[in-house]
This record gives structure tokens, sequence and C-alpha cells, in this order.
């Protein structure tokens, strides 16, 4: 196996981009990281492209296609993952993979979502796909309200509170109002969570990720040439996926999720390195009770204590450990096939030291965390700076 | 929503009726059905088990932002129920308010209307719960 590198990234501005459609969104992310990489089209060998639900949201399948077309990047070959929200770490993996053994050398990974062209409901409907249509779904299961019955039965185990989970909210709020991409640029308060209206009890709609548009980027090639496109090649030094039941119902536990446990254990392994070597990560805040559980089952801190955690301030910028600098999914937003590649593009610029305003000082180690569904799909990446 | 004729009739067993399944080779309990049992795999022998409805509540939650399909009965508790003989499902709690559910909460399945496909559609029934007195 090969050594991989991230040699480039881009993004788009995400939020409710009433004026992009979903081709401009992932050809500009796509200009933006070839320029980073100083690669041009012709460089390129492969595209894997990752989105969750454009066929319910656009009407348009065969994305992969589109996007190599659009981007100028034909004939090279185009294939589209699908894991639901973990779609783009899903494909940045395969993207890793196609490198790693040689099959190609310089890969395009896209992560894209446009999900502002149909109504609310329509949105709702598309991402409840991410769980059993049969058996969740049909019995009036929404996203959040899985996500609440995880957060209940947390809050009855652990004694985690509504405050805690809120407290969630402010620091990711806090660090998108430093990221010139995210969607909320606003920091927000305590209250501002605990006043706002409940969605599906305990969580209220500042305890959930928004509706975003939006694309992301990142550019791939072997390490040993990485050098060729980038003074700061950030080497991928562990990938690990792992899959659990697709219902909440069929799971042992829903206070924790077995598929994140096992991807950060492959992972770790992989990189050689523990938790406490992790100064930054991204993981996925799809709701505050979702981040509280990552954290614990990341091995940041011990079981039933992330709540705890994020309320001590320990996971706050520059703190013992940064999470979600970026403003993670609740704060930036959550276009969701983009979110992957997202999470990979804020670490990359993290540990480059070009993180701006929300810089992790003397990062050198960064570790994503990417779920589709409600955790039937995990996804871990450890990145590193080569020096 | 997904819910053709073909596909909400062939769930008629195990949505009017409780009928999951149960591995004769190591004894586990399923609901909803599978036809292979996840840890035995090619060795478990599945056979069809019917379900007593009596359970109690694992997790719940109030909807207040419901999927299409659910507007007019929004606001309603949605729960995880712990069937005695062992597997979890996903069920709506009925006929009572938020402040009456409780985690451990003793619970008995009923038959309801789950949900309409229009209304010059189908009407698909199935099991919701109830607080045992």
């Amino acid at each position: 196996m090969r050594r991989v590198a991230v040699v480039g990234v881009g993004l788009t501005k995400f939020g409710e981009n009433w004026d992009h459609s979903f081709r401009d969104l992932i050809t500009e992310a796509g200009i933006r990281a070839l320029a980073d990489a100083n690669m041009s089209g012709a460089d390129i060998d492969a595209l894997y492209g990752g989105t969750m639900a454009a066929g319910r949201l656009i009407g348009q399948e065969h994305i992969t296609a589109l996007i190599a077309d659009y981007m100028g990047l034909n004939p090279i070959p185009a294939t589209r993952v699908e894991a639901a929200c973990a779609s783009g770490s899903v494909a940045l993996r395969t993207g890793y993979m196609a490198v790693a053994s040689g099959i190609h050398d310089h890969v395009v990974v896209g992560g894209v979502e446009k999900m502002t062209d149909v109504s609310t409901g329509e949105v709702a409907s598309a991402l409840g796909g991410a769980g059993d249509q049969e058996w969740e779904l049909f019995m009036g299961a929404t996203f959040p309200s899985l996500y609440a019955l995880m957060a209940k039965r947390h809050m009855h185990e652990y004694g985690t509170t509504e405050e805690q989970m809120a407290q969630v909210a402010v620091k990711n709020h806090y660090n998108a109002a430093r990221n010139k991409y995210a969607q909320y640029q606003k920091e927000i308060t305590l209250e501002t969570v605990m006043k706002s209206k409940v969605v599906s009890s305990p969580l209220k709609v500042f305890d959930c990720s928004p509706i975003t548009d939006g694309a992301a980027v990142a550019i791939l090639a072997p390490l040993e040439q990485a050098r060729k496109y980038t003074d700061t090649p950030i080497e991928i030094v562990a990938s690990a996926q792992a899959s659990d039941k697709l219902a909440l119902h069929s799971r042992e536990s829903i206070t924790r999720l077995d598929a994140t446990m096992i991807a950060a254990k492959k992972a770790y392994a992989q990189a050689n390195v523990e938790p406490k070597d992790i100064k930054v990560a991204e993981v996925h805040d799809c709701f505050t009770i979702a981040e509280i559980m990552a954290i614990e089952d990341l091995g940041f801190c011990r079981k039933g204590e992330g709540g705890k955690m994020t309320a001590d301030g320990a996971t706050a910028l520059n703190s013992k450990i940064s999470i979600n600098t970026s403003g993670g999914l609740k704060g930036c937003g959550h276009p969701v096939g983009a979110t992957g590649v997202k999470q990979i593009a804020e670490i990359v610029w993290q540990l480059r030291g070009q993180a701006e305003k929300r810089q992790v000082t003397g990062a050198e180690i960064g570790l994503t965390h990417n779920v589709g569904g409600s955790g039937a799909t995990c996804v871990v990446h450890i990145l590193k700076r080569t020096n | 929503m997904m819910n053709s004729s073909p596909s909400s009739w062939r769930r008629i067993p195990e949505r009017y009726c409780l009928i999951g399944t149960s591995c004769e080779t190591c004894k586990a309990n399923y609901f909803p059905p599978r036809l292979i049992c996840p840890k035995c795999r090619r060795k478990g022998k599945m056979v069809d088990k019917q379900y007593s409805g009596i359970g109690k509540v694992y997790s719940y939650s109030l909807v207040n932002v419901p999927p299409s399909g659910f507007e007019i009965e929004a606001p309603y508790v949605l729960a995880l129920i712990e069937l005695e003989e062992g597997p979890h499902l996903t069920a709506q709690v009925v006929d009572c308010e938020e402040k009456d559910v409780s985690i451990g909460a003793p619970v008995r399945m009923v038959f309801r209307k789950i949900q309409e496909s229009g209304p010059h559609g189908l009407i698909h029934y199935g099991f919701k719960f109830v607080l045992s007195k």
C-alpha cells in the first residue's frame, strides 16, 4: 500500500445558496481545490462523489457523470458512493483506497448536497431514508426524533442534561462565527438554545443542524509525489469504517454508536496514536447529543461524561481538545453529502496553520468522524502534517 | 411516502399481529422479522414467533415537527418499546400526554390506523401502544 496525502481542498460557502445549483456548487468547490493543489483538470485520474439524496432533493441521479462533465474532467471514471450523511467520508475513503492501491495517482473526491430547492417536509422525508423506512419512518419517526430517543436514554442512564447539550450548540456557533464558510457566523447564548422551540423532546431547534446547500472537494495523491503540488502535504494516516444495525431498535445500546467505537479503534491502531494525541477533531454533531456521544465513543472522555466535558469547556477552541472548530454540522451547516469532505478540509487547514481566527495552536494530528443515519455507518480518518 | 399496495399488504402479519421471528439455534428473538439470524447466519434456523404485545417504554420523545403524512397527528409520542420477549421496536404511544410517559412504564399493543396515502389512497393500519393501567 502506498501512503496517501491530501494536496488540495476547496469549499463553497455553506448556507441557503438560492442562486447556486447542484452543479454550480460542486464545480466551484472543485475549482478551488484544484487551484489549492496547483493542479489542472488534466492531472486528475479519477473522481469519487458523495451525495445522499440528489434523487429526492433535485430529481437528479447519475451525479458523478454530471460532475465530471461540468468540471471538464471527461473521460475519467466518475463513481458515486452513498452512505447517507457519511457519503462524503465514504467517497474520501474510496478515493484513498484507489490511490493507496496504486490503481489511480491523482483523485478528486467531492461531496455535495443541494437541499433548499424543495420544501422542509420533503427534505425531512428524504433524510428519513437514512433510517429504516418500513419500521421507523412508517411509524412516524423523524431524524430529530431518533436522536431524541438517544438523548432521552442518555439523560436517563448518565444524568446528561439539556443544558449540557445546549452547550454543544453554543460552542459550535462560537467557532462558526470565526469561519467565513459557515452558515451561521453568529454567536449564541445558552438561553437562546434553551428557549428555542422543541422539535422532538428533548431536542430543540438549536440542538439540530440546519438544512444547507454546499459542496466540498479534496484532492488526493501518493505522499511520495505530494511535494510537487504543495509545501505542506497532509497525510491520511488512518481510514476506518464500520457498519451497524440500520434501525435504533435493533441495537444493543442507543447511548453509544458501536460503529464509531469500532472504526475509532481501528483508526487509532492504523495511525499508531491514542485519543490523547488528538488535539483537533471534527465530529458528527447532526444533533447536540450526537457530539456528546461522539466524544465519548472516540475515547476523548469516559462513557457518560461527554456532557460534563462539554459544559466544563474542555472541548472549546484551544482547550484540552478543540472539537468542531469549523462550527460543526450545527454551526457551519450540514449539506449532507458534503459534510465528510468538509471535515477533511477543516482538519487540513488546521494542520497547515491556515485556520485563521479559529486556529488551534500547534495542531499536528487531527481526526474526522462522520456518521451515516443514526449510526449504521461510521467513518473515522486521522490526518497528520508531514515534516 | 413509499407505501404502495404490495408493500403494505406483505407487512400485514407483522404490523397487524406482531409476528416476528425466532432463531431455534441460539433462541434469540427478532422483531421486525429477519430471514437469517445475524448471530448464527446460515447455522441458524428461523421460525415465526407471535409476540404478546406486552412491554415497557425503553425511550420516548414528543414529536412536534412531523414528517409528511403525520401532520394531523402531531404532536405525538414516539417510543422505543422493549417487548417482554426481548426485542425492541419503534411505535407511537397513544391516548396519553407526554407527561404520563416515562422510561420503564408498562405498555400494551393496540391496533390502530398509522397513516393514509393521501385522501383517496390506502389506509395503513398497524400497532401502536397504550400505557397499561
